[in-house]
């Protein structure tokens, strides 16, 4: 019911016009004119002023900020700011207030002809009589939209009838066929097997496969020797690493908080460790669900389910000192919500944070029952012990306890504390009486999550945790008073350099980031304008009841929600995630637009197979290994990807999968495939965040050198993509180049692009360079000595193939006309092959050049 | 090998050289023998940055925006308030601070008049602080505007807003969307580059993101130390002709894969790594500054300091924009002065108004400033009241966020220099003068470029999204 002149989102507008158009404006204070005396009839009276002003807005079309005046019911419940027909009060009802325009800067209707006096006048005197409706309007219609065919539980098609019966090697096919042959187009061949094994173990695993793998496939005669090597790669841990990151672009997974200081999160990737493991283990997807969402408040809930929540903390933290901490925990909620809703639902949401969607039946009071489950729940961190952790650390434990307590008592810490915490208590309590201990509590309350709460819970009440928290901040950050006093900055310096030491050695516990359910749950609200300090009508925690009921005796918590997405009638959870996980293996979606199933999103190349898929994905226990499987076995999947020039105008997008597709490799499997090959992949699983080497000054780019990126040592240095820490405002450069997500929101589907930036990174980047020499170093080492020998290994290091007589000719020429370079160049070789030493460096040096090459391929980074 | 064969190889090749990303003629399907298959099958779906035509006659080609992170104090730079004399060291009543959007200081907080002088420049008489006597010499050409305005009060929402029109994550930022809409005219450099100076800023990547436009639109980092594009340099060992030598024998074999698979992506990557090489070969003579006369070095203060880190950074922004770059972005950081203000602000303005003001004379007498847009200034601007963190040191006091009313400038293409536009009040408190939002800034910055700020927009998650989010208008004033 806003006016139209403040247009949305100007959160300091509405101020800024309230205080500017007051001394423009004439100060003609609106009459309110007085309700007319004649008896009022609402068909006759009400009605044509309610159709002629306002029922544009907020009529059957839509209900501009949750307002209908078309239905009696409706209109007495009022808006999201509450009600606005007080029957007998006219005066005080907002309608009139609105329509009047005695609220500064607003009017109703915002355009157009406003209502004259006399209509006013007509409308108090309605509500003065009682507002009476007749009783024959019915309750408020259904809202538009909610037969899309997504919002329709699926049901389970009976595979079509083909004519071409021998190709179809399981339903998939059935409905990709029959479509194909409606068309009059004939399905691809195979594609080879070296494809296909290359293809495979790309596409489960996100590592290319051994010459020996390929050998060995090219040699299994079983007539289920395909089918075998779809359950080795399924069996794989590495498996997990591939899925995971799926799902991690879901989550937004990051390293570090985001925004300004962008401090890093150590123990984020403890989440991602459960991904990788839970997938590994092919946990049903209802469970894989159940966990993240809310796994804390499952009877007995164990570590590992807690742990699973942290899906939630991926969430980015504003740590401006002079952030508005309640606008902060609105933006990670409104996160949360949209999060949910595309990762689960296919549907976009968070449109209706500020506004009814547009396109979807979503309302906004939708909208903050949903977010009235998060606001339920508050951030925690708990001990997160990997296997073989906990022994040590209870053997530690005491002995730590001692030392540490013995150093805080030889600096009396204690005290000073206490002197610190009074300070700070004060500073809240009186604000601006010193400044630069407001400083300090700002600075105090932007750092220390749930800080004020510890900070007014007496000393002895903290559990040992809370206090260390304080204690820990307090001795890096004294505060004005104490900063000033040299001796004693001198003592506390001597005194973190020990208690850093201390921890150095303890082999702590393993830590976790994860919701816990609020005991003293605040009140939601639906927030007018998304506007985190405009409160409208008060909303329950509700899932979108008009996709699916839920029980009304269903406890308000994130448990019903979680049992709610993946019931088995839920129209959009199991289509959703199927249909992710085609597009992880086909490169698109059965419907396009991944994220978005609403109305306003592609619509499914296939709707009778993502139906089955859907449907068959449940009956089969929501077994994401066992979807995979059937979907990587059909004769679909194993089409070769050669264009075909026939369907180019007709099937650019290659929807009816009349062959397969040529697909870039995801920034990630670049570099894992360049590690793999080349011999140096650390093929360990799970476990920290990595930081391979980049350029020195990069981190500069973060804000006032707080960004740090102390270079990882040893092997870690060489483990996969998915593993790098990931600094939301300084990100690794080559995983950028190729496309990654910025992990800030949600991504259900990366980009493929194909940039000169791309070239450079892998041309010319040091990591991509030592994989070169690494794999030049392996060929010389591993294959027979002749250069046709080594060229045909190194060729099916890389691609799983040999040579073509034309390939082969070409980098022999290459490589002579390197090998002459080298000969006469022996500072550039060496150079090239510093490891040469003291011996020849010609012949390393020009093999690292045909490695550079390989490694540079289009079919390199290329799934085919 | 007959004649036509070679010929038909080294037009080949030397098409792949001398096109940019993309592939725009039907020659290329005979050319790489791949006749009979229709044009779309061949040509990579368009070349993401193919220069195109506006929605009408565009007054500017170009952008260079200079980007000074963290809030620079409109109070002490641009728009003088004696009055503030008046209430030095007093609480502003409560009526004025309630409300007020404040990030650290408590609306008790007491005024802080400026010690600074501000005299008429210029025939406009635009009156400027004596910290910027450079800008003050070539304030006919600029369009100063006291009267910004932003809905965010902390750096990176606010940087968001600035770049992207939203304080949400994920959207496309200014500089990707003006190379998304008009493309680029350099054949060997990226469209959008982004150069840095100082501490880093609040925003990092996300002040440059292209969000979900495609990344060929992302800006590109130049370095001022090191590679200035990430991984430009060839490893050690690997010579120019080597370099040479390795496209072509992978240029060959992609071909070959090309033939086999007829995947037009390979043609693209293909134009990708010939592109690489022409950048890896611009950019030493981009960033040889020996063509440079000394008088034009003297100018930016390029050999000294403390000018030289911003100095160079305009000067490069010049020459980028001389080769067909179509957006170049300056961040310079962090003028973000709640302590200290009077040596921060002084520091700061030494680093960056000789080499600013050097820049606007140089387009100008190279002719370039008629169709290059220049843009100057923060995300917000600061506080009439001080934020005094250590009451006990003498100086110590700075300014606040102030996102209610701030200033910045504009020049060149499409801009009437030589005005102020804009008015705030006696405090520089409020606006009472012709408010601009940051939409109604990217709304007229689009225009200068020849676009309809509504009608540029790009699809994504079933919506048209685009800078100026819902709201934005053009700001006729500003125009020339």
């Amino acid at each position: 019911m806003d006016s139209g002149i403040i247009a949305p989102k100007m959160r300091w507008a509405a101020w800024f016009w309230a205080s500017t158009l007051a001394s423009v404006l004439p100060a003609a204070e609106p009459a309110l004119p007085a309700p007319v005396k004649e008896k009022i009839e609402f068909r006759r009276h009400v009605e044509p002023i309610f159709k002629a002003k306002c029922h544009a807005c907020h009529g059957p079309a839509q209900q501009m900020n949750g307002l209908r005046l078309d239905n009696r019911e409706a209109a007495l419940a009022g808006g999201y700011s509450g009600a606005v027909i007080k029957p007998g009060d006219s005066a005080g009802s907002r309608l009139i207030q609105l329509v009047a325009g005695l609220e500064k800067g607003k009017i109703m209707p915002p355009a157009g002809p406003r209502l004259s006096p006399k209509e006013v006048a007509i409308l108090r005197a309605w509500i003065e009589q009682g507002a009476s409706w007749p009783e024959s309007s019915t309750s408020p219609p259904p809202r538009a939209g909610i037969s899309h065919w997504a919002f329709r539980p699926p049901v389970k098609p009976e595979p079509p009838a083909v004519r071409q019966r021998s190709w179809v090697r399981n339903p998939v096919d059935a409905f990709i066929l029959a479509r194909l042959e409606a068309e009059g187009i004939s399905p691809s061949p195979e594609a080879s097997r070296t494809t296909l094994i290359r293809r495979l173990s790309l596409d489960l695993t996100g590592l290319p496969p051994r010459p020996q793998d390929v050998a060995e496939f090219l040699t299994d005669n079983r007539p289920d020797a395909y089918e075998r090597l779809v359950d080795r790669l399924l069996a794989s841990p590495h498996f997990g690493e591939k899925w995971a990151r799926h799902w991690l672009d879901l989550a937004h997974y990051a390293d570090s908080d985001g925004y300004e200081k962008d401090l890093p999160r150590p123990h984020a990737w403890r989440w991602r460790h459960w991904v990788i493991e839970a997938l590994n283990r092919d946990m049903p997807f209802d469970q894989f669900t159940i966990e993240q969402i809310a796994g804390d408040l499952l009877p007995g809930a164990t570590v590992e389910q807690k742990i699973a929540t942290g899906f939630h903390r991926n969430t980015l933290t504003n740590r401006e000192a002079g952030v508005d901490r309640n606008e902060a925990r609105f933006e990670q909620l409104v996160s949360r919500v949209n999060t949910v809703g595309t990762t689960w639902l296919g549907l976009t949401v968070g449109c209706a944070q500020c506004h009814d969607h547009k396109y979807d039946p979503i309302t906004q009071r939708d909208y903050y029952q949903l977010f009235a489950y998060f606001d339920r729940a508050e951030e925690d961190e708990i001990d997160a012990p990997l296997p073989g952790e906990i022994g040590p650390y209870l053997r530690a434990l005491p002995e730590y306890r001692r030392k540490r307590q013995e150093l805080l008592d030889r600096y009396g810490i204690a005290a000073l504390q206490a002197e610190w915490e009074r300070n700070l208590r004060e500073a809240a309590a009186h604000p601006g009486k010193r400044l630069d201990w407001d400083f300090q509590l700002t600075s105090f309350r932007a750092m220390v999550d749930a800080g004020e709460k510890i900070l007014n819970t007496p000393p002895e009440k903290r559990t040992e945790k809370q206090q260390r928290r304080l204690s820990d901040y307090f001795i890096r950050n004294p505060g004005p008073d104490f900063s000033k006093d040299k001796a004693l900055m001198g003592k506390l310096k001597e005194l973190r350099e020990q208690l850093d030491k201390l921890d150095a050695e303890f082999p702590a516990l393993s830590q976790a980031p994860v919701l816990v359910e609020n005991s003293e749950p605040p009140k939601t609200h639906v927030y007018l304008r998304g506007d985190y300090r405009r409160r409208g009508v008060e909303v329950q925690p509700q899932p979108l009841t008009w996709l699916l009921a839920v029980r009304e005796d269903a406890a308000p918590n994130r448990l019903t929600l979680a049992r709610w997405l993946v019931s088995r009638d839920n129209p959009l959870t199991a289509r959703v995630t199927v249909n992710r996980l085609w597009q992880e293996l086909f490169g698109r979606g059965l419907v396009a637009t991944s994220e978005d199933f609403g109305t306003q999103g592609e619509k499914p190349s296939h709707p009778e197979l993502l139906d089955w898929l859907a449907v068959e994905f449940m009956d089969r226990g929501w077994s994401v290994k066992q979807m995979i499987r059937l979907i990587v076995t059909s004769a679909t999947y194993r089409q070769s990807s050669e264009a075909r020039p026939e369907l180019e105008a007709r099937d650019p997008d290659n929807r009816l999968l009349a062959r397969q597709s040529r697909l870039r490799l995801p920034a990630e499997l670049i570099r894992d495939s360049a590690l793999a090959v080349s011999g140096l992949l650390n093929p360990e699983v799970g476990g920290r965040s990595i930081r391979p080497p980049q350029p020195a000054d990069l981190e500069k780019l973060g804000y006032a050198n707080s960004v740090k990126w102390p270079e990882s040592q040893g092997k870690d240095r060489y483990r996969r993509g998915l593993y790098i820490h990931f600094q939301r405002t300084v990100p690794y450069p080559q995983l950028m180049n190729f496309d990654a997500p910025d992990s800030n929101v949600s991504c259900s589907r990366r980009r493929r692009s194909n940039t000169p930036l791309q070239a450079l990174n892998l041309l010319n980047d040091p990591v991509f360079f030592e994989a070169a020499v690494a794999l030049a170093d392996r060929v010389l080492r591993e294959a027979p000595p002749r250069q046709e020998a080594r060229l045909d290994y190194a060729f099916r290091l890389c691609l799983a193939r040999s040579p073509s007589p034309r390939e082969r000719e070409r980098l022999t020429k290459f490589l002579d006309e390197q090998l002459g370079w080298m000969k006469a160049d022996p500072t550039a070789a060496r150079a090239l092959y510093p490891a040469a030493g003291g011996s020849d460096p010609s012949e390393p040096a020009a093999w690292v050049a045909v490695s550079r090459v390989l490694l540079n391929l289009d079919e390199f980074i290329t799934r085919e | 090998m007959t004649w036509e064969e070679f010929q038909r190889i080294q037009t080949r090749r030397s098409f792949f050289r001398d096109c940019a990303c993309g592939i725009g003629t039907a020659a290329f399907a005979h050319l790489l023998g791949l006749e009979g298959r229709t044009l779309a099958a061949i040509l990579p779906r368009d070349n993401p940055l193919a220069p195109r035509q506006p929605h009408f006659a565009p007054k500017a080609k170009n952008v260079i925006f200079m980007f000074m992170e963290g809030g620079p104090s409109q109070i002490d730079l641009f728009d003088p308030k004696p009055a503030l004399q008046k209430y030095h060291g007093q609480s502003l009543p409560e009526s004025m601070t309630k409300d007020l959007p404040l990030a650290f200081i408590k609306p008790t907080a007491a005024v802080l008049a400026s010690p600074r002088t501000f005299k008429p420049a210029g025939e406009c008489g635009m009156e400027l602080s004596d910290w910027l006597p450079h800008l003050a010499s070539v304030a006919d050409d600029i369009c100063l505007i006291r009267s910004m305005h932003t809905d965010a009060f902390n750096h990176h929402p606010g940087q968001l807003l600035l770049f992207t029109g939203t304080t949400q994550f994920g959207r496309p930022t200014l500089g990707a969307w003006v190379v998304y809409g008009l493309g680029s005219e350099s054949q060997n450099l990226p469209g959008f580059v982004v150069l840095t100076s100082g501490v880093g800023t609040s925003g990092g990547a996300t002040n440059f993101s292209s969000g979900f436009l495609p990344s060929h639109y992302q800006g590109v980092l130049f370095r001022s130390s090191g590679d200035p594009i990430l991984y430009l340099s060839n490893p050690p060992g690997v010579t120019r002709q080597m370099q040479r030598a390795s496209l072509d024998v992978l240029r060959d074999l992609n071909e070959e894969r090309l033939q086999a698979t007829g995947d037009v992506e390979i043609a693209s990557r293909i134009a990708a790594y010939e592109l690489a090489f022409r950048m890896q070969m611009a950019a030493p003579e981009l960033l040889d500054f020996s063509d440079e006369p000394t008088h034009i070095r003297e100018m930016y203060g390029v050999d000294k300091e403390p000018t030289r880190p911003f100095a160079v950074n305009c000067l490069l922004a010049r020459r980028l924009v001389e080769r067909g770059v179509r957006f170049v972005m300056l961040m310079h950081a962090s003028w973000d002065d709640h302590t200290e203000l009077n040596k921060k602000l002084k520091k700061n303005c030494d680093i960056t108004d000789r080499p600013a003001a050097a820049l606007i004379k140089d387009l100008k007498q190279r002719g370039m400033l008629d169709e290059t847009l220049v843009v100057w200034g923060g995300e917000f601007g600061r506080t009439p009241m001080a934020e005094i963190r250590k009451p006990e040191e003498a100086d110590n006091a700075g300014r606040d966020h102030h996102p209610v009313a701030y200033s910045m400038w504009l020049a060149g293409g499409g801009i009437k220099g030589g005005q102020v536009v804009g008015k705030t009040d006696e405090l520089c408190f409020k606006i009472v003068e012709d408010p601009i939002h940051v939409h109604d800034l990217q709304a007229t910055i689009l225009h200068c470029l020849g676009f309809d700020h509504t009608r540029l927009t790009y699809r994504y998650m079933g919506r048209d999204f685009r800078l100026t989010d819902v709201s934005g208008h053009v700001v006729k004033k500003l125009l020339a």
